[in-house]
């Protein structure tokens, strides 16, 4: 197989050159960043940074983190860096608590943000020959418009299908012959149900490729999408704040992370406790500094994506350094009797066990002052007997493996089909009662 | 000599026991013989009904996880010692019953036994071998 690449020459660039486009692009933001922005200047000069010390790109970690925090305090446009007759575009995410963030793009950052969209679908195999089934929600979400202009720039068709309606999905794939599906893997797992449930079948779709993010998933679920959906299924990352889907993507050529587009976006990662840069290789929380965003740049913006780089090369040839799959968020980590767990590994455990279906959900509560866990889980007809003690065994077995992998005593619980609310983009796994 | 047997997954939520009659009421199949296994997290309803394939059909669709089984029915006197006498013979079998329910005939004559055992070939044999008589799906229902 020969790799696609949609800009070769950046994307296969060895590594000395690719830094020494970072360092430039760096040097170029932090003086614009201090000359513009007073929140930044004020951070920097706190810190007693000045752009004159960003020498090398290891001065980076001389530069104070942004934070969520640093976005809603300057709510809506307080962290801009142009007029505001140059933004072209916004985009906000909801925030669980208090206000939304919002993002801004001027005219040239839309063009990097489609370039580095139709990287990652070329990374998938893409080519405007495709038919691409976009089911990424529009809007104030980044993920529906970020994918589409992305399609456009690559010249394929896009469906700008965005999220629900999923038998209106369904005819359209079979109609259109959608070749590829952008959506979150959730979804796409409610696609693979209803599709089951109408009689479809997927062998007879064109579907080839699905690209899905926008919520942490495991390796067992990435499975389950692939035979259920019969397709090859990969991972895209982006978050609004950096600039929306696109940040990084899975190359066909590995399993193992997905290449940083590190011409655009700098990455590193830090102990989320201490704040320092770790070693090579190591598993901590990734901080992204944009290098050519124009009206919203961002200065070592903490994700709290839980993640690690991978420097060794890849077999596709892009240079690009890979982060692992995102493995939790520190903020959705939930502490549960001093022990750090995260929903992904519960999920890991699940979908490890023969016939039990990726719908679940984590009950937190407090009761005195113990913490308890209980996992939720849907009987299929497949883990469904007519015995008792064979229903035992099994939540008993998961309960074991739970314990085994996390460290923490849980509680399996078998409920009825369909009781876990399912949601048409991102599935609620965690429901945390206690009053923290 | 086998009767199948509807198996339904129950959360332990008030309610749904008479939600599933009422549903198959309302279908028209009627519920010969049934049984609740309770534990403290879930249940699990076994029912013995005139249309199994049917009543799959409509407890699935109303979101019910439902499962069937091969049970063997076994007809007794109802008199002091018709139990007795068939587990008698388990015990001499070496079986290991999995579990057990009864239900009596509408003339209240006979008594009838759904068994689950996990060796149902060598269960039938030697009920069989020891005289007792072994109802098919369309005679529990008869009856
Ligand atoms: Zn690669």
């Amino acid at each position: 197989m020969t790799t696609l690449y949609w800009e070769e020459e950046i994307e296969t660039l060895p590594r000395v050159g690719l830094e020494s486009v970072q360092l430039t692009r760096l040097k170029h933001l932090v003086a614009r960043v201090y000359a513009t922005v007073a929140p930044y200047r004020a951070k920097m000069d706190a810190a007693g940074v000045k752009p004159a010390d960003i020498k090398t790109l290891a001065d980076l970690q001389k530069l104070p983190f942004t934070v969520k925090d640093d976005l809603r305090d300057n709510y809506p446009f307080g962290l801009f860096t142009v007029p505001m007759d140059q933004v072209v575009r916004v985009h906000a995410s909801s925030g669980t608590t208090g206000k939304p963030t919002v993002v801004g793009y001027t005219k040239k950052d839309i063009e990097t943000w489609s370039g580095v969209m139709a990287r990652a679908l070329t990374c998938a195999g893409a080519t405007s020959r495709d038919m691409i089934h976009n089911a990424y929600g529009y809007g104030l979400f980044t993920g529906g418009l970020g994918a589409h202009y992305g399609v456009e720039r690559l010249g394929a068709t896009v469906i700008p299908v965005s999220g629900g309606n999923t038998k209106r999905q369904i005819t359209i794939m079979q109609d259109f012959r959608s070749s590829v599906l952008l959506s979150t893997p959730s979804y796409a797992l409610n696609l693979a149900d209803a599709m089951a449930e109408l009689g479809v079948d997927c062998k007879a779709l064109a579907l080839r490729v699905g690209i899905f993010g926008a919520e942490p998933w495991s390796e067992n679920m990435r499975n389950e999408v692939e035979r259920k959906l019969n397709i090859r299924a990969v991972d895209i990352y982006g978050l609004s704040e950096v600039m929306g889907p696109g940040v990084a993507m899975q190359c066909l050529e590995t399993d193992r992370g997905m290449h940083i587009f590190e011409d655009h976006f700098l990455p590193e990662i830090i102990d989320p406790d201490t704040g320092e840069v770790l070693p090579p290789g190591e598993k901590g929380e990734l901080v992204f500094t944009t290098l050519t965003k124009e009206a919203f740049p961002l200065i070592r913006y903490r994700t709290k994506d839980i993640s690690r780089l991978i420097h060794e090369p890849c077999a596709c040839g892009r240079t690009m350094v890979r982060m692992e799959k995102v493995t939790g968020r520190t903020d959705d980590m939930l502490i549960i009797r001093g022990v750090n767990v995260f929903p992904s590994q519960v999920e890991h455990v699940l979908m490890g066990t023969e016939g039990v279906e990726p719908h679940y959900q984590i009950v937190v509560n407090r009761e005195g002052n113990l913490d308890t866990m209980a996992v939720r889980v849907e009987v299929s007809e497949a883990l469904f007997s007519d015995e008792v003690k064979t229903l035992e065994k099994l939540t008993r077995k998961i309960q074991g493996d739970i314990k085994d992998m996390l460290g923490v005593t849980c509680k399996v619980q078998l409920v009825e089909p369909r009781t876990i609310q399912r949601s048409e983009g991102k599935a609620q796994r965690v429901i945390d009662n206690r009053k923290m | 000599m086998r009767v199948q047997q509807i198996a339904v997954f129950l959360e332990n939520k008030s309610g749904r026991l008479a939600e599933i009659t009422a549903t198959l009421a309302a279908n028209d199949i009627n519920i010969r013989a049934l049984s609740v296994a309770d534990t403290a997290d879930f249940g699990i309803l076994r029912l013995i009904v005139n249309d199994v394939e049917k009543a799959k059909m409509v407890l699935k669709s109303n979101g019910f996880t439902v499962g069937i089984t091969n049970v063997i029915a076994v007809e007794v006197d109802d008199r002091s010692g018709g139990l007795a006498s068939v587990l008698k013979s388990i015990e001499k079998a070496h079986l290991n019953v999995e579990y057990m329910y009864a239900f009596v005939n509408k003339t209240g004559e006979n008594a009838v036994l759904i068994f689950r055992f996990d060796e149902m070939d060598k269960a039938i044999a030697a009920l069989l071998k020891d005289g007792f008589t072994l109802l098919s799906g369309e005679q529990v229902c008869a009856l």
